[in-house]
């Protein structure tokens, strides 16, 4: 995300370094399939596999409503609270 | 396959087919605009649509009736290797938040209306917005085939598919029908038909999915009993491998296939052409953003629906051919009526994403080869009418080629095209970001993907087939199997980088960039933003 002009606040803030780290999580949870390829322990039946990666679902989109909202703050910031 | 036509299925389908097809045809006159001969109109739907609408309008062109059929297909035929679309609809979310809003606002303040048209003016490379437009195009055709690959599965099941021994015209007659009415409802309505059916879709999608989740794993004995059976069934031998059929957790040497198909997916989503149709379409950067947070329903959804590969197998289905076992799982599972009402469900579900296809293609034809190419000074009405042609065209050949040639040519170009859209990243997401690539660098490096995946993707053998048996293969260099798509990217960009730097030592001509680092970040009512572009649909209900 390089939205900010060149001059004015600086582009690396503390805000914008959680907005990636939220939108940077799923990556590393999902790629890593060695951390969640196994069956047990089981949810209702299900095996730990799937229900682990449908959690994952909740999750990243928890994650992504952070950085949302972290984001409409951040620009509300940046121009004067116009939008 | 099956025993005579299950009347009562039959029935509801129709009865929801007709439904839709009211729709579409009334939707031309939805939120209408005055100046309806503009592609902007026909092609975007006046690029007034809010949160939900591109919500529903998004969800049915995403996740196709193909999708419904397939990943349920694959969990049936080898179990966890198929559940790989679920981390890739989770990645995809947040990688569209950092990107698409500043193609909203470049498009919106050009009047771009494919992506090619962006690269075209970032670039100032005629080539290079050809190789993207051709790529799209070539990605999407064989993707509306297999819509229609999911409404014959349906319709083989409901009993109207025909057996072996009818004659072609009948035997085909549905679908035909089906298509026609298709047809002729998105010409006359252009985007305004399946945002309207995506409403019927997608909620008819949820019910079943809802209902099936509860009740099939009860008539089942729960789900202990369903993947017991189902572990059961993937330990044994597959005398064609002579390895097992699959496994309830992938082992150590799927790991990185499972990754890499689910990063290189997520990657190549976007650039399809029919979702950038959708993300266009929609009325402010904000509407993106905030779908981004919504759209992960579907995914809930996605991952609920692969579940049902395993009641398949518990259930005791046994289909030659994959792609009829979840139809066949519900004719078997539900009351004849509900069957009925979730083959409507799949059969509307591909009507959407076909008709959202088929004006993408239409529109990249239009825009990057007719306009460009054969009649630079086509006036706005003229690029409509031949947009709609096209969009009849598209169609055609795609049900020529499901009818003409195997179901697995389809299959195996669906594969194909995924590979290829995934090589026009570079060009537009990297453009998005920066002007530091150089543009013959870019053609340079997508025509390397492009190569690098075709080859590699006819040298994969699988049981059944010699060639495009699969869509993994091993990594040079690394020795792991991974997805060719994702390699082949990654060729891509090295080549472009080293390309860069080597024109630029040329001192070779960049090109000309129309567009200024403002322009990536202008949201609706702002100064500047095109007007020109419908003051849309006043006075229509939000």
């Amino acid at each position: 995300m390089s939205e900010a002009p060149e001059v004015g606040p600086p582009v690396v803030t503390p805000v914008r370094v959680v907005i990636a780290v939220c939108l940077v999580a799923p990556f590393v949870a999902m790629l890593w399939v060695g951390s969640y390829a196994k069956v047990d322990p089981t949810f209702i039946g299900i095996p730990f596999f799937y229900w682990y990666q449908m959690a994952w679902v909740l999750i990243s989109t928890a994650l992504t409503m952070i950085a949302y909202k972290l984001w409409q703050r951040d620009q509300r910031a940046r121009h004067g609270g116009t939008k | 396959m099956n025993d005579g036509v299950n009347g009562v299925a039959l029935a509801v389908f129709i009865f929801f087919f007709l439904a839709v097809t009211v729709m579409g045809f009334l939707a031309s006159r939805w939120r209408k605009a005055e100046n309806e001969n503009s592609l902007d109109e026909w092609g975007l739907g006046g690029r007034s649509f809010g949160t939900w609408i591109t919500w529903f309008l998004l969800g049915g062109d995403l996740y196709t009736a193909y999708t419904f059929v397939a990943v349920p297909a694959a969990i049936y035929a080898a179990g966890a290797a198929g559940f790989f679309a679920v981390p890739y609809t989770i990645l995809v979310y947040p990688l569209i938040f950092t990107f698409l809003p500043r193609l909203w606002s470049v498009s919106h303040k050009h009047g771009y209306v494919t992506t090619s048209d962006f690269v075209r003016g970032r670039w100032g490379s005629k080539g290079l917005s050809l190789a993207v437009a051709v790529t799209g195009i070539l990605a999407t055709m064989p993707y509306i085939a297999l819509q229609l690959v999911g409404i014959q599965a349906v319709l083989d099941v409901m009993g109207v598919g025909g057996g072996e021994d009818t004659n072609w015209f009948i035997k085909d007659l549905p679908l035909l029908i089906a298509f026609g009415v298709l047809a002729a409802y998105t010409y006359s309505s252009g985007l305004r038909a399946p945002a309207m059916i995506a409403f019927v879709k997608d909620t008819l999608i949820y019910i079943v999915i809802a209902v099936a989740i509860i009740y099939i794993p009860i008539k089942l004995g729960g789900f202990d009993e369903i993947f017991a059976k189902a572990g059961e069934a993937y330990s044994q031998t597959n005398p064609a491998t002579g390895a097992p059929r699959g496994a309830l957790a992938p082992g150590e040497a799927g790991q990185w296939t499972y990754a890499t198909l689910a990063l290189g997916s997520a990657l190549a989503l976007f650039m399809y052409p029919h979702s950038i149709t959708a993300t266009l379409s929609s009325k402010s950067r904000e509407v993106i953003r905030r779908n981004t947070t919504i759209l992960p329903l579907y995914s809930l959804m996605l991952g609920l629906l692969a579940l049902l590969g395993f009641m398949a197998i518990a259930a005791g289905i046994k289909v030659a051919n994959g792609q009829l076992a979840i139809p066949q799982l519900f004719e078997t599972m539900f009351p004849a009526w509900f069957a009925g009402v979730a083959f409507a469900a799949i059969g509307i579900g591909a009507l959407v994403p076909a008709a959202i296809m088929s004006i993408a293609a239409a529109n990249l034809f239009t825009r990057n080869i007719y306009k460009d190419f054969i009649k630079p000074d086509a006036t706005p009405e003229q690029e409509t009418k031949v947009s709609k042609l096209v969009s009849l065209l598209v169609k055609v050949g795609a049900l020529a080629f499901v009818l003409t040639m195997d179901k697995t040519v389809a299959i195996n170009f669906q594969l194909l095209g995924g590979i290829w859209i995934l090589q026009t990243f570079p060009a537009l997401v990297g453009g998005l970001f920066t002007r530091w690539f150089h543009r013959w660098a870019l053609l340079g490096g997508w025509a390397v993907g492009m190569i690098y995946g075709t080859v590699a993707a006819y040298g994969v053998a699988s049981p059944t087939q010699k060639h495009f048996g699969g869509s993994a293969k091993e990594i040079p260099g690394i020795g792991e199997i991974g997805y060719i798509g994702l390699t082949a990217f990654v060729l891509n960009v090295v080549v472009t980088v080293v390309l860069t730097f080597v024109l630029r030592a040329l001192k070779a001509p960049e090109g000309i960039d129309e567009t200024s680092p403002e322009d990536y970040t202008a949201d609706a009512g702002d100064p500047g933003v095109k007007v020109e572009l419908p003051p849309a649909t006043a006075g229509a209900a939000h």
